[in-house]
């Protein structure tokens, strides 16, 4: 007897012989009517006609019966709301079951009903069931507070619910910690601001004990849960390390992966001399391995993770090389991934081992494997010097077995080892070029092509070769087009009595018979270039390359570094930051690494902690470039005003530089609105202002050290700067504003070649000096640089008014970003106002244009107010007493002239002070009030 | 968490779905579909894939996609081993897991479900404490239910629930007590061309069958403990005095279960029990080639090696093949090809060949490829790796288990390059 009768019954009537058969005496016909139900419901049938009879069975002593009727309920009840009440009778009477096993399966199944009638009536029998007696009945009750919270957040906040879970991570029964661990992870998720989860030495002590206690399960949500845990010292990390690792012998993968996650991040901590540092790295290879004798799909997110700890610490399973070599028969998703991490571990040591491997995999099957495997050669030969030989021999070898793709992809990867290893494997060209006729893929088209061009010195028949492709131009996909262009002018560079014809050829197919501008715009430049000055042409086209580096598919380690708190997660499925792909990410806290304690090497700054710097203060990268990009194109970034450091190294850019110094010749200037060296007014010293100014300036403590500095933020993370990061702040000091710097190289390559440009703002600011980096930027070396800034450029309003939008340039791209300054770096020394201009000023401005804001929390004196308020150039022009309050009358000038007066009315004794703001701009008040406030109270 | 499950055959039709939120429309499998005509075969359809809304994380077992869909952020391995666990879960329940079981017994695997999830977080997947709740079918059962009009649903709490054993009953009760450990040891291994070893290790694993009264706390111990190093536990084992002593302690679960997993890798100690002579060739510019296997037993401890089968996956070219073999039978599928040589024992006096004329399609480009043998086979009471069980003691219960050991060595991804 099975229940696929159950599917049998499709004739007509069906619903009324179920709701007939619903609502007989017997027991027995009750519960198989209503398995009917719940078979039709399984297959998609829509049953929810029966909803009032099906509720009717419900307030019945047999559990199975009521177990069926629930899982009906929890179906439909969102579709007849109105029916679903009719049961919550039921459900407050079964709460209050002595049988445990019922008042779980009540409170569990309400939670399920997302109805917002019923759950009103949830809040009190869940109340009672997380204060239930039996351990059962809470670890239920826990996980039914995040069901409510999913459904209704405000109710479960307003109820205290979330107290009452937080209490329960102290239970004693192990298995209620864990399920309150996993619904506060859950509630947390979507409140990243709130810290539900906040845990102290306490918390994760309790914590830890649990962790020995409670299910496999439960494990994985206290190691999720310990990983954001941040350790006071290293110690502390070192005994948590100690408590985890027993987990790595578990029979789930999950649980493994999640306490590897625990380690590697808490391992940050520890100082490397540490006997136990040795012993953990030891013990984490094992387990990893372990993961790749499990099914597949495991492998595969195991592997994936792999991928990301062999890149962090190489060292841990570095001689595990054989377990990644390929079986015939893994799933390709795993193939794929096992000969990436076979090329992250190649070394000098295993490398035989590693070619005779890709060797064999290249005559296997399934083409994209075999496409990936020669490449990796070629990898291999890039990160290997000393295997680069044996390599190219591999590569030859299999370029003879002449299967096309093999072929094909051996000549794009033998272009990289050219690329690496310049003048010594050119000997094989001959045997590349037998197989020129079988190239059909644009990529080994191109780099077939970019062979020829390269070594054109070295082949007979170069231009015949080259004239040979010349014949189908227009079928050619771009990147070969680009290819073929740049080809023929360097043979034309080298050989330029046999050439002449061909390179003309090229220059009209690409300038005028074709309509992609960039090919169309190369073609101009190479054509002016060859056309006004040959030589030059020659030290830009044909200048030496820069070696490219073996780690071009390298995570950054900022990126890293994040990803490695996201072990096991999605995040390190798809290598990315979960902000870059959970939905509705809002405000996702960005995790790193904790810094090295004990040790010298703690370069992180502070605002790296994973609390993470407020939200508001975060600089935005400015997202869509495309209105700026407008705008910065006019500037020009290349040439710079008075700046030797720039056009020196302007030659070896090569593309780059070529396009951005082309461009100067083909726009004709046009828009090309340089900031010629005018030196800027308020640059030198203040203007004199007469010998009231001069007394201020003696009384005045703060002012010879120039108006308030905020501290340095980030305005441009590394993570969107292929690794610049730029964090800064804003100073006045004598009259001079500068944007001090901070950039630092978290890159792996060296950085050089560094140019500012603003875009227009509200006050004209530029820079008044090209940014001057003298020497290139190591990776992780810091340079701290104070660009001075004038306030004579373009003018455009901004909103908000002091958004600066920022362009930085280096040798690895352009980068954009902006931020906000802070409004008192404009105001000037001579902003002091006569008492009776002050007067007549403040009856002139209409009364509309005042403003008024509360300054809290400022527990200082008049006096004291006012000589801090100096500092910044804000003035105090009058004090006077009116009723036991000090009223200070201020004036301040901003760089455009724009004059602000101000009242200040203080309280003694009370900490808040009202700003009154008048001034003819009224636009300006606001971020007046804001300077005021940031002055005040640093 | 996990948001809803549904279960797909291999003929793309959604029998079942299940979800522990809201509702999720069928229509999220259309980007299952879509990943799955992407990878052509059913083995290749990547088992994370991304939706504009969803993630859905699938596993493939016995024919049947098992297709989860979450929503946020959530350990993708805690998802995959629990759709193992549903599927070993069926498999326990039903004999098989299939798609004729779980249709057959469709009450049964929602509750199962239900019971095994709870708003997407994990319940109860002890099958001891399941068993519990939801009582396996049996014909018995279901004959005495429909007479007595009782159910197949216990009425209390599992006691395991909520012990600090929650594997393992409160009262079990046997009149013949028993404990048997199968120490079954899988030789994974690629051979190259030439016969020497690329890559070998042992992956073994103790399972075992318990059926002990009252709450008997047992201690296994190893003649050469040491062979372990790389270990996974069952979650009854006492984790420290492994640590210190190398002694398996535990209080076992009741009935099967698996003890521990292990992997040995150190290369010499793996012994390869086989040694296979091949030749394939094609040759250039004809429709036929050569095939010619023997297969032969080498360090196999004086135990005979049974049970050997060998598949080939032939390349796609090849229309047929025409082989003698001196011993066994083979066939070839001229669909799939692949030729399955089914052996059975090998005697070292006469050693099993298999020889022949390969036909390929003609007019078709001699294959690149070169086929993979793949060798399974069996070695009964030995374990490859030398690990001997020592002895077993019982504390806690006062009557005399009987006890026994079994060893046994299998093939595991056994390969050989030609």
């Amino acid at each position: 007897m099975t229940d696929s009768k159950y599917f049998t019954t499709t004739k007509k009537g069906e619903i009324f012989e179920l709701k007939a058969e619903l609502n007989s005496d017997k027991k027995e016909k009750k519960k198989e009517a209503v398995k009917k139900v719940i078979a039709s419901m399984t297959v998609g049938k829509d049953v929810s006609a029966l909803f009032p009879d099906v509720v009717n069975c419900m307030q019945t002593d047999n559990l199975e019966l009521k177990k069926l009727v629930y899982l009906y309920l929890m179906n439909y009840a969102k579709s007849q709301p109105d029916m679903a009440i009719m049961a919550v009778n039921t459900f407050v009477k079964d709460c209050e079951d002595p049988n445990p096993l019922i008042r779980a399966l009540a409170v569990r199944t309400m939670g399920c009903i997302r109805v917002d009638k019923i759950t009103e009536y949830l809040c009190e029998p869940l109340r009672k069931c997380l204060k239930d007696e039996d351990p059962y009945v809470r670890k239920t009750a826990a996980v039914c507070v995040a069901k409510l919270h999913d459904i209704n957040a405000q109710l479960v906040e307003d109820q205290g619910f979330l107290d009452t879970l937080k209490d329960l991570i102290s239970d004693s029964n192990p298995m209620v910690v864990a399920n309150a661990v996993a619904a506060l992870s859950e509630i947390a998720e979507s409140h990243p601001s709130s810290n539900l989860l906040d845990l102290n030495p306490q918390s994760i002590n309790k914590l830890l004990t649990a962790l020995n206690e409670c299910t496999e399960w439960g494990q994985i949500f206290i190691l999720d849960c310990l990983a954001n845990y941040m350790p006071k010292d290293d110690r502390e990390a070192q005994s948590i390390c100690e408590r985890v690792t027993p987990r790595l012998s578990h029979a789930n993968s999950a649980v493994v992966l999640s306490a590897v996650k625990v380690l590697m991040k808490f391992m940050e901590m520890l100082s490397k001399d540490l006997d136990y540092y040795g012993t953990l790295l030891k013990k984490l290879a094992p387990p990893l391995v372990t993961l790749l004798s499990a099914e597949p799909e495991l492998q595969y997110v195991a592997l994936r993770n792999i991928n990301l700890i062999v890149q962090k610490r190489p060292e841990i399973l570095k001689h595990e090389m054989k377990v990644f070599f390929v079986k015939y028969n893994d799933p390709i998703y795993v193939k794929l991934e096992k000969l990436d991490i076979m090329i992250r571990l190649a070394s000098q040591a295993n490398i035989a081992q590693v070619l005779a491997e890709l060797k064999e995999y290249a005559t296997e099957v399934d083409v994209d494997f075999v496409r990936k495997a020669v490449r990796a050669i070629g990898r291999c030969a890039i990160k290997v010097e000393q295997s680069a030989e044996r390599c190219v021999s591999t590569l030859l070898d299999l370029i003879q077995t002449k299967v096309n793709y093999v072929v094909q992809e051996a000549i794009v990867v033998i272009k990289d080892i050219f690329r690496k290893y310049p003048n010594k494997y050119e000997s094989v060209i001959a045997t590349l070029c037998e197989n020129l006729d079988s190239l059909d893929e644009p990529e080994a088209r191109a780099a077939m092509i970019w062979i020829v061009g390269e070594y054109a010195e070295r082949i007979d028949n170069a231009d015949e070769l080259l004239e040979s492709f010349l014949e189908g131009f227009h079928d050619e996909s771009t990147q070969v087009q680009l290819q073929l262009l740049t080809a023929i002018v360097k043979l034309f560079l080298k050989k330029p009595t046999e050439t002449q014809e061909l390179v003309q050829q090229v220059l009209s197919l690409a300038t005028q018979d074709s309509d992609n501008p960039d090919l169309r715009d190369r073609g101009y430049i190479y054509w002016r270039l060859l056309s006004t000055d040959p030589v030059a042409a020659k030290e830009v086209v044909l200048a030496e390359k820069p070696l490219i580096s073996e780690e071009t598919d390298l995570i950054e380690p900022t990126l890293l570094d994040e990803l490695i708190c996201y072990i096991g997660t999605l995040a390190s499925v798809y290598h990315k930051p979960p902000s870059a792909f959970v939905e509705g990410s809002r405000g996702i806290v960005h995790k790193s690494l904790p810094p090295r304690t004990g040790s010298s090497e703690s370069a992180e700054s502070p605002d790296a902690a994973p609390s993470g710097a407020p939200p508001s203060e975060q600089p935005a990268v400015i997202p869509t470039q495309g209105d700026l990009l407008g705008d910065l194109l006019n500037l020009d970034l290349g040439p710079p005003v008075s700046g030797p450091p720039v056009a020196t190294t302007s030659v070896q850019m090569g593309a780059v530089d070529l396009l951005g110094g082309g461009l100067d010749s083909l726009m004709g200037g046009t828009g090309f609105t340089a900031p010629s060296a005018v030196m800027p007014a308020n640059l030198g010293p203040p203007p004199s202002g007469g010998l009231g100014d001069l007394f201020d300036l003696a009384g005045g403590v703060g002012t010879l050290s120039g108006s308030h500095v905020a501290p340095k933020t980030v305005w441009l993370p590394a993570m969107k700067a292929k690794g610049l990061e730029i964090s800064g702040t804003f100073s006045r000091q004598v009259g001079a504003i500068s944007m001090d710097l901070l950039l630092t190289n978290k890159a792996l390559q060296v950085m050089s070649d560094f140019a500012i440009q603003f875009n227009r703002n509200s006050f004209g600011l530029a820079p008044a000096a090209p940014l001057q980096i003298h020497a290139p930027l190591a990776p992780n070396q810091t340079v701290e640089i104070s660009l001075p800034l004038n306030t004579v450029g373009s003018v455009m309003k901004m909103d908000p008014l002091n958004n600066l939008q920022v362009a930085v340039k280096n040798n690895i791209d352009v980068f954009y970003f902006s931020t906000l300054y802070p409004l008192h770096i404009l105001f000037v020394e001579d902003g002091k106002m006569e008492r009776q201009m002050f007067l007549a000023t403040w009856k002139d401005i209409p009364n509309e244009n005042e403003a008024q804001f509360q300054i809290r929390d400022c527990p200082l004196s008049a006096d004291a107010v006012s000589s801090k308020l100096q500092g910044s150039n804000i003035f105090t022009v009058a004090k006077r007493n009116v009723e036991g309050q000090d009223m200070l009358y201020q004036s301040l000038k901003l760089t455009n002239g724009i004059w602000v007066l101000a009242e200040l009315r203080i309280q003694p004794g009370s900490p808040s002070f009202t700003l009154s703001l008048k001034c003819r701009a009224p636009e300006v008040s606001h971020y007046v009030y804001q300077a005021y406030e940031t002055i005040l109270k640093n | 968490m996990i948001h809803s499950l549904f279960l797909i055959n291999c003929s793309g039709d959604i029998f079942l779905e299940k979800h522990w939120k809201s509702v999720v429309s069928q229509s999220v499998c259309d980007y299952f579909f879509e990943a799955q005509e992407k990878a052509a075969d059913v083995e290749n359809v990547p088992p994370v894939i991304s939706t504009p809304h969803h993630y859905l994380i699938s596993i493939y077992r016995e024919k049947i996609f098992f297709v989860s869909v979450i929503q946020t952020e959530v350990p993708p391995l805690f998802v995959i081993e629990f759709l193992h666990r549903v599927a070993d879960t069926f498999q326990d329940y039903f004999g098989e897991c299939s798609e004729t079981a779980i249709k057959d017994n469709v009450v049964i695997v929602y509750e199962l479900l239900e019971e095994m999830l709870d708003n997407g977080f994990p319940l109860a997947t002890e099958s001891n404490i399941l068993k519990e709740l939801i009582k396996p079918p049996t014909i018995l059962r279901s004959v005495v239910n429909s007479i007595t009009g009782s159910s197949n649903m216990g009425e209390t709490l599992p006691t395991g629930q909520l012990s600090n054993i929650p594997w393992r009953k409160a009262v079990v009760k046997y009149t013949n007590n028993e404990a048997y450990f199968d120490v079954i040891e899988e030789i994974d291994a690629i051979i190259d061309k030439s016969g020497s070893t690329v890559f070998a290790e042992i992956q073994g694993v103790i399972d075992s069958c318990i059926k002990l009264s009252g709450m008997p706390d047992l201690s296994l111990s190893f003649m050469n403990p040491r062979l372990l190093d790389d270990v996974s536990f069952h979650p009854c084992i006492r984790f420290k005095r492994w640590e210190s002593e190398r002694v398996l302690s535990f209080i076992p679960p009741d009935g099967n279960f698996r003890l521990i997993s292990y992997r040995v890798s150190s290369q010499n100690l793996v012994a390869i029990p086989v040694y296979v002579k091949h030749i394939i060739s094609f040759k250039e510019n004809s429709s036929s080639g050569r095939f010619d296997v023997t297969i032969g037993p080498k360090q196999n401890m004086g135990k005979t090696v049974e049970g050997v089968i060998v598949t080939v996956h032939m390349p796609k070219a090849v229309l047929n093949m025409n082989l003698t073999s001196t011993q066994g039978s083979y066939t070839f599928d001229p669909v799939l090809k692949v030729l399955t040589w089914d052996i059975g024992k090998i005697s070292p006096q006469k050693l099993p060949n298999l020889k022949g004329i390969v036909n390929l399609q003609s007019g078709a480009p001699k294959p690149e490829e070169n086929p993979s043998l793949n060798i399974q086979f069996k070695i009964q009471q030995l374990a490859i790796s030398g690990l001997k069980v020592n002895r077993l003691d019982m504390f806690g219960e006062k009557y005399k288990p009987f006890k026994g050991v079994k060893y046994i060595t299998k093939a595991g991804k056994f390969q050989v390059r030609t």
